[in-house]
């Protein structure tokens, strides 16, 4: 964008020993950071400062990602891809230079890019093109779709609902099984299972790289190994670690990826859907329409490349100039240095919780591959009340089921606390976090009789 | 603590919970008419079934719940539990109507003073009107309730939908 916004933001120099600990933000370069996020500076009731730990849920949003949205309106806003006047053009080239930015941050090419309302949306998209290939749409080219009786989708105990009922109807719809790999008591997959539920009758594999619930990682490399054994296609929930991890699609092989910009500190009704180029090509349209065809009579129609085939109508393109905005701030600060901040907030995390007696975390407990995302029960106080508690203190956590209803029954609890970091979060609003949670058990007058349950 | 968690958490909301009223399924007494609702607060999973039996004369005759969730939501079913038994269709549909129109008043409560004191215990949930986030969890039970008399069959007053 080369009369764009200006993307730039103040970089304090960082100092790059060479191992992973080294390459933390600095504490200037983290306070550079959060003046870059002016909400994080806002009180609440009471005047008290707010402590965001909410960001598994949507992230805040930096000066650079409002700015540049607010300059498409201000400076370019036309009609993208239609048009022949300037206007038109500097619009379709912010549209298309967001593409590029988003797909380079996530290592994949711009034409494997496609823009989505969500990450729901997304994988929607996926499993509606397999749909309508079963029923013949797509011809010969996307016969690799088409799922139909003795066909099995799997998918894991841990997902969230969006990676998992659209997987449900498509089984519905087609005949195929639904199956699934199964979590274990430290809240990790079952990877070893991938050797008996994945089978030649798996055509999908359905999986998300970290648990929104668990912040566990998962060991993508096997899941896609054993896919690419039995010939299934492999289609990732990426939601989770593209804002907090560095994420190489094409390193790490899936067919598929969604995530979406709300948590990559975007704004909301944008995300992005990968596919790979030679898969997009085969692969049906789903939603039909205006901006996605090539030639149109009253009989029938032909479709355009992807990955316009998949965008029809209007788009949301000053979100998608947001979302490359958004991209590229989190690739100028570096996501080996988000990630390892975040692995030491994690780390403060499990110390915080773990420091308070009755408190139990579902998911690991150690920092190994996971993210600064912790879900805990605090014995005999109901996840909504604890987190009333910490909305008390200043602290927002998530309360519920998190989407995924599923894991919350392996662990036999209807809802739980969950704190979940970001990069801007710092040592002193977990120190902040792990005070108020120490006060919850007190508060509602449990006693500490069944304490050592954690 | 600040005043507006001492005025969502009133000791009695919290003793409710703690030692919740009428809770336990089971089978209704003979010659009433019963009827049983289940409702589900999507956001957070709380949960609640609540069973009713109404006598011929239109009078509530009891009320067996169970349920899992927060202190909110379980103690305004235990609150509810005590507050309709034995009262007739017109008394638990004011009731109802007045606990509606109280998880509206943001915390102020209600202008009609007589309506507030016939709430009872209920009337400590008032500062819950405060939290948006929370008027789901003290309604479940009065949903549940609701529907569960409209399964009876019992004919019921006209409510004003607050």
């Amino acid at each position: 964008m080369g009369e764009g916004p200006a993307l730039a933001h103040a970089q304090p120099s960082r100092t790059i020993e060479g191992n992973a600990v080294s390459t933390t933000l600095e504490a200037a370069e983290l306070a550079a950071v959060r003046a870059d996020f002016p909400l994080l500076e806002r009180t609440l009731r009471g005047g008290k400062r707010l402590v965001y730990l909410d960001s598994g849920a949507t992230s805040q949003k930096p000066d650079v990602v409002l700015d540049a949205e607010q300059d498409f309106y201000l400076q370019r806003n036309a009609a993208v891809h239609r048009g022949a006047h300037q206007l038109a053009e500097e619009a379709t080239e912010a549209f298309e230079d967001a593409r590029a930015r988003v797909a380079s941050f996530v290592g994949a090419s711009p034409g494997e890019i496609v823009w989505t309302s969500n990450a729901t949306a997304g994988i929607n998209l996926v499993a509606y093109a397999m749909s309508n290939a079963s029923v013949g749409r797509g011809g010969a080219a996307a016969e690799r779709f088409a799922l139909g009786p003795g066909d099995e989708i799997v998918v894991t105990e841990v997902e969230h609902h969006a990676n998992l009922v659209p997987w449900q109807e498509l089984a519905a719809r087609t005949g195929a099984t639904l199956r699934w790999i199964g979590v274990a008591d430290d809240g990790r997959l079952r990877t070893e299972e991938l050797a008996t539920v994945v089978t030649d009758r798996t055509r999908v594999l359905a999986f998300t790289h970290a648990s929104n619930v668990t912040g566990a990682i998962t060991d993508v490399a096997a899941f896609v190994a054993r896919a690419r054994e039995v010939g299934a296609l492999t289609v990732l929930d990426a939601c989770q670690s593209v804002p907090h991890l560095p994420v190489d699609l094409h390193a790490l092989g899936v067919d598929f990826a969604a995530f979406s910009g709300h948590k990559m500190l975007a704004p909301t009704g944008v995300g992005a859907l990968y596919g790979r180029r030679e898969l997009l090509e085969a692969m049906p349209p789903v939603t039909t329409g205006g901006s996605m065809v090539e030639v149109v009579t009253m009989a029938q129609t032909t479709y355009a490349p992807p990955p316009q085939r998949f965008e029809a109508g209007t788009q949301m393109v000053s979100q998608a100039v947001a979302m490359g905005a958004a991209a590229t701030y989190l690739s100028d600060l570096g996501m080996d240095a988000v990630a390892a901040h975040e692995a030491h907030l994690a780390g403060l995390l499990l110390d915080a919780v773990a420091s308070v007696p009755g408190v139990r975390v579902i998911g690991p407990t150690d920092t190994r591959d996971r993210l600064a995302t912790v879900s805990f029960v605090v014995d005999g106080v109901h996840a909504h009340d604890v987190g009333q508690v910490l909305d008390d203190a200043g602290v927002a956590v998530r309360v519920g089921h998190h989407c995924a209803q599923p894991l919350h029954r392996r662990f036999g609890v209807a809802a739980t606390a969950r704190a979940s970091a970001a990069v801007y979060t710092t040592d002193e609003e977990i120190e902040v976090f792990r005070e108020a949670l120490a006060g919850v058990r007190a508060f509602f007058g449990v006693t500490d009789e069944r304490e050592g349950v954690a | 603590m600040s005043s507006s968690m001492e005025q969502l958490y009133q000791q009695v909301i919290l003793d409710h919970a703690k030692f919740p009223h009428g809770r336990g399924l089971g089978e209704a007494v003979v010659g009433v008419h019963s009827a049983q609702s289940h409702q589900v607060n999507p956001t957070c999973g709380d949960e609640v079934t609540l069973q009713v039996d109404v006598d011929d004369a239109g009078v509530v005759r009891g009320v067996r719940w169970d349920g899992q969730g927060c202190s909110i939501s379980q103690a305004s079913v235990s609150v509810l539990h005590d507050l309709v038994v034995d009262q007739p269709l017109s008394t638990v549909d004011r009731l109802a109507g007045s606990f509606r129109e109280l998880m509206q008043s943001k915390g102020q409560g209600l202008d009609d003073e007589d309506a507030e004191e016939a709430l009872g215990d209920a009337a400590a949930f008032t500062g819950v009107g405060k939290f948006s986030a929370r008027v789901k969890c003290a309604l479940l039970g009065w949903v549940a309730l609701d529907d569960a008399l409209i399964k009876t069959g019992a004919p019921r007053t006209e409510r004003e939908d607050a």
